[in-house]
Order: C-alpha cells, then sequence, then structure tokens
C-alpha cells in the first residue's frame, strides 16, 4: 500500500548533463590547484638552478670551499656563509633543545595547576608569531649591548681558546645564535608539549605502578614514547633556523673573512642573499643564485630527513 | 616482620628522591629561562613603541635622512597592499587544493604526493621565496614591463602562505563527519553542492583560523620582499610599482644612523606587533568559537 502511494510522489531524477559538467570541471579545477603546488616546488628549483648555471658552469664544487666573496675581482666562494649557517643552526639547537623540551617536560607534569600551565604554553606560542625583523631590531638595541660585557669576560677568561680569540664589539655570531635561540625555542618547546601530552596515561600510571619515580618515568616511559615528536619538532626547528634571515642578517655583522672566532662578525647563507641581492649585478647575481640554491638543498634535506624519522620513529597507542 | 627499609612513608632524603628535586628544579629553571626573552621583547617593543608613537605618524611620510619627524603612513598602506594582494593568490589556491586533498585525494599517489609537496614547501626558507620571485618576475620584467612590484611582493608572500592554508583546509574538512556528505548526497545533491555548500561551510571555523594565521605571519615577512617589493619613500603609486612596507622599514632603518628613522623603525615594530598578536587572539577566538 504504501509502495502503491509512494509511486506518484516519488520519480526518479536523473541528473542533466549540465550538473555532471559542473561536477566534472570542479574536480578538474581543484586538482589543477593542488597540482599547483607541485608546479611552485618545482618552479622554485628550476628557477634557481637555471639563474645559478653560470657560476656552477664557473666555479663548479669549488665553490663550496672557497671562502673569498670578492665582487670586484669575480671570485665568489660561499664556505663562509655555508659554515656560518652550520654554525649558527648547530649552536642554537645545542642550547635550545635543552631548554625547550625541558620547558615542555614542566608544562606537562603537574608541578603548578593547569590552569597557569596552559597560560605559559600560550605565551611561548606567541613568541613564535613575533615577526623576525622586530627581534632583529631588539637584538641590535637590547641584547647585544646587555650582552657585550658578559662576552667580553669570556673572552678574557678563555680568549686562549679560538672560538672565543675576538674581543666582542658589536655584531658577531654569538648575538645572533641567541637570537635564533630564541626564534627556534617556541618551535621545540610546543611541539614537544603535544607529543608528551599525547602519550596515553596508562604508561605513566604502569610506571608508577611498577615503583618508577617520578623522573624515571621521565627519562624511561615518557620520553622515549614521545621521541618522534621531539625529534621531528627539533628538524622543523633546525630548518627554521638553516632558512632564518631578517634577525640574522641584522645581528651577524656580514663579514665574509673566514673566522674560527664565535665572538668577530660572520655571515650565513641568508644573510649574504639579504645584503647583496639588492645591488648585484652580472656574476654575483648568478653566485648569489647558487648560494640559494645550497640553502635550498639543505632545508630540503632536513625537511625531508624530519618527515621520514616521524614517520619511522612513531609509536602507536590506539 | 617490618625492617625499616621496606616502610611505606616517602623519604625526601633518598638519593633518588633528592635527585627528583633537583631535576624538578632545572625543569623549572628552563621554563624561566625561556619566558624571560619572552616577557624582554614582548615588553620592550610595547613600551618603546607607546613611548614614540603619535597618530600623525599614520598621515605622514618618513622623512629625508637628517631631518625629523615623518610617519610611516605608506608602509602601513603597504603592508595592507601587499598582504591583500597576497591573500589574492594564495587563497583560493590554497582552499582550492586543500578540498581536492580531502574530498576527491584519499589514498591515491598524487594526493600523497601533493601533501609531502606542501611540506616541503612549508619548509622553504623565506629568503628562497623571495629569490623565486625575484628570478621569475622581477629580473624577467614578466609583469608588463614592471621589476620590482607590490603584485611581486604578494607573490612571494603567496608562496609562504599556501602551504599553511592548504593544510588547514585539508584538516578542517577532514573532520566534518563522513555522514554530512552522505545525507546531501543522498538527497540528489551533487558532488560539488555538496562541497560547496554542506561541507565547506562546517569548516569554515579551522579554514578561517588558518587564513588568520596565514596573513599574521606574511604581515611579518621581511625576507621575501626586500627585492620584489624592494621599498619606496613615497606614497604607494600602483601595484606595480616598488611598495613601502612596515617590516623592511624596519629592516632598512634599523640600520641608519639617524634619530628619527630608528624612532620611526620602533613605531613600525610596534603597530606590526600589534597587529599580529590581535590576528593570533582573533585566530584563537575563531577556533574557540568551532568548539561550542
Amino acid at each position: 500500500m504504501a509502495s502503491s502511494g509512494s509511486e506518484g510522489l516519488y520519480t526518479l531524477r536523473h541528473r542533466p548533463p549540465s550538473d555532471k559538467l559542473v561536477d566534472q570541471s570542479f574536480r578538474f579545477l581543484v586538482t589543477a590547484l593542488a597540482a599547483l603546488v607541485a608546479i611552485i616546488l618545482f618552479a622554485i628549483f628550476l628557477v634557481v638552478t637555471l639563474d645559478a648555471r653560470e657560476a656552477i658552469a664557473k666555479f663548479g664544487l669549488g665553490f663550496l670551499v672557497n671562502s673569498t666573496w670578492n665582487p670586484s675581482t669575480e671570485n665568489f666562494g660561499a664556505f663562509t656563509a655555508i659554515y656560518g649557517t652550520l654554525l649558527t643552526s648547530a649552536l642554537a639547537l645545542l642550547l635550545a633543545i635543552p631548554l625547550g623540551v625541558g620547558t615542555a617536560i614542566f608544562l606537562t607534569e603537574n608541578f603548578i595547576p593547569s590552569r597557569y600551565r596552559t597560560i605559559i604554553g600560550n605565551l611561548v606560542e606567541l613568541l613564535a608569531a613575533i615577526p623576525s625583523v622586530v627581534l632583529g631590531l631588539w637584538a641590535i638595541f637590547v641584547l647585544e649591548p646587555v650582552l657585550r660585557p658578559l662576552l667580553q669576560l669570556i673572552h678574557r677568561l678563555l680568549g686562549w681558546i679560538p672560538f672565543f680569540s675576538t674581543m666582542p664589539t658589536g655584531p658577531g655570531v654569538m648575538p645572533a645564535v641567541l637570537i635564533l635561540v630564541i626564534m627556534v625555542l617556541p618551535i621545540i618547546t610546543a611541539i614537544s608539549r603535544d607529543s608528551l601530552n599525547q602519550v596515553p596515561p596508562d604508561l605513566r600510571q604502569a610506571a608508577y605502578g611498577v615503583g618508577a619515580t617520578r623522573w624515571t618515568s621521565i627519562f624511561k616511559v615518557l620520553l622515549p614514547a614521545a621521541i618522534s615528536g621531539i625529534i621531528g619538532g627539533v628538524m622543523l626547528a633546525l630548518g627554521r633556523a638553516l632558512g632564518e634571515t631578517m634577525a640574522v642578517t641584522m645581528i651577524i655583522g656580514n663579514s665574509n673573512n673566514f673566522t674560527l672566532s664565535w665572538f668577530a662578525p660572520g655571515n650565513t647563507i641568508s644573510a649574504l642573499l639579504a645584503n647583496q641581492f639588492g645591488e648585484a649585478d652580472g656574476l654575483q647575481v648568478h653566485a648569489l643564485m647558487y648560494a640559494a640554491l645550497v640553502l635550498m638543498i639543505i632545508t630540503f634535506i632536513v625537511n625531508v630527513l624530519a618527515q621520514w624519522i616521524v614517520k619511522r620513529l612513531s609509536l602507536k597507542y590506539s | 616482620m617490618p625492617s625499616p627499609s621496606a616502610d611505606l612513608f616517602f623519604r625526601p632524603g633518598l638519593l633518588r628522591n633528592r635527585g627528583n628535586q633537583l631535576l624538578t628544579i632545572i625543569s623549572c629553571l628552563c621554563a624561566v629561562i625561556v619566558l624571560i626573552p619572552l616577557f624582554c621583547v614582548i615588553a620592550y617593543v610595547l613600551i618603546k613603541g607607546i613611548a614614540v608613537i603619535r597618530p600623525q605618524m599614520f598621515f605622514e611620510l618618513p622623512p629625508a635622512p637628517g631631518m625629523e619627524g615623518g610617519g610611516i603612513a605608506n608602509a602601513f598602506l603597504g603592508t595592507i597592499i601587499v598582504t591583500a594582494l597576497s591573500c589574492l593568490f594564495s587563497i583560493p589556491v590554497g582552499i582550492g587544493g586543500g578540498i581536492y586533498l580531502a574530498e576527491y585525494g584519499a589514498g591515491n599517489r598524487f594526493s600523497d604526493f601533493i601533501r609531502f609537496g606542501t611540506n616541503v614547501l612549508a619548509g622553504v626558507p623565506s629568503i628562497i621565496a623571495g629569490v623565486f620571485i625575484y628570478g621569475l618576475v622581477v629580473a624577467t620584467r614578466l609583469l608588463f614591463g614592471n621589476s620590482y612590484s607590490a603584485v611581486a611582493g604578494g607573490l612571494a608572500l603567496a608562496v609562504l602562505m599556501l602551504p599553511t592554508i592548504i593544510k588547514t583546509t585539508d584538516e578542517g574538512l577532514k573532520l566534518v563527519p563522513q555522514e554530512l556528505r552522505w545525507g546531501s548526497l543522498g538527497v540528489g545533491a551533487s558532488k560539488f553542492v555538496t562541497t560547496m555548500k554542506v561541507v565547506l561551510p562546517s569548516a569554515v571555523a579551522p579554514i578561517a583560523t588558518g587564513i588568520v594565521l596565514a596573513i599574521a605571519r606574511s604581515a611579518g615577512e621581511t625576507a621575501p620582499l626586500i627585492f620584489t617589493a624592494l621599498f619606496s619613500p613615497f606614497w604607494p603609486e600602483g601595484i606595480f610599482k616598488p611598495i613601502a612596507t612596515m617590516s623592511v622599514l624596519v629592516f632598512n632603518f634599523a640600520i641608519m644612523p639617524y634619530e628619527a628613522q630608528i624612532t620611526l623603525a620602533w613605531a613600525a615594530s610596534f603597530v606590526l606587533v600589534f597587529m599580529i598578536l590581535g590576528m593570533n587572539l582573533v585566530a584563537r577566538w575563531i577556533s574557540g568559537l568551532a568548539k561550542r
């Protein structure tokens, strides 16, 4: 009865061809937009490599180990900048990892009420939002002058070590490292905190249950369980530190003379680009593009490695 | 027979308990050390900014070197123009790409590749985006014969905003319950109508959050702009001409030996930080709205 009554009420509606056309073209449109990401990525590699071609042909791999950068004789080598990029990033991570992970542990343990922990966590994340050019301005006028007496003291006490062998008088590698620490700390802290929060509470309870103290369970259970996320965060921070431009450019001193000292002015690839691109022409542009290509390859490797590590190490609890 | 070592009371004197206390103190110290620079930076920028900022700075051009006074009006306008241009380029592409990944790309190799590409693009240093647009648009004078321009700056920023927008759209759409799609398709709506009228509106909060965060990031970016949008001491002359932005103004004026320029650098920093923190609060508010 019901079926006979609805016979006239409902009829099968066939989709009009225009409907199908809209569907098809929408699908095509969004696929094309998604493909644009890949196209941009390839275009970046292509444009930089093509523009670097002349410099690659002229300097070859010697570009990477030559520490002269002389526009007047057109002799270019990026060793000072590459060394500076790797050194500042490595030192910054060395300082930021213990601080960041320590803060993340502080924010996930119940030392203080969770309300305050949330507030502190949000504040740390806000630090990540401050533009790097503002941090650079702050570094020039506040951090570096405040820090200088301390660095001078270190130079007087430990000046026989080559790393501290220059009298700090202004912009240099060390202030740049410290501003990098401030920039990567929010990343490491926020991601480590999230990964520690995602460890199931059963693991902690089980550790306490068999008699582990708080810190034994942190070191032996919680940190190993969260290690994939923490390393992922550290790699992200490394990528950021390698490519960071403005704050470092403003405080590192931009000297192309190679020196072992951390207190002397230095350079990084991104600082070199930021400083010289505007007024470069001829071979210098190609040499700068070559340097940009080197930076891109370094950060590409770091980022791919980060994604691989996170996939590889992530333990599944569910 | 209870021996003294087997009692169940907490004994703070034990080596392991002392060690625990020490480590707890160290982790507290870490948190304090992390918070100190945060407060220093924000407090210093705000205090210094409030001390130097005057309302007429929003209506005046920067002074010639050595002159007094002046303002950041052209840079303020320029930041808004360049950011708006970058939104114009990146939001349609980002949302479209996100729709593809979430709605059409379930489990195929191409979408895995695009996701991987998005992550790689997110890790590309911001200065490389500038170098790329310089090589593509500025040096080749691709944009109707113009070299440095606001459009070039907007394109460079769009490259940086794109991955954030794609990722948040993708993740936001995935949170939409599958039943909604089935329901809509079940009553006869096409896939296009389902996506545009049902799925997208219910994911608008996470997508808006992502876009606001992306804008906040790009408003403060400097590196991609210094050799795409360049700088200009004059009022904006159109989107195909070099244009001043606040972030480049801070960079250019910070190293000048003139008091007036340095004052303007602090004022521009203050306005930037204020805007960006404001946008972050708005983003939090939007995502809070969604959770209710």
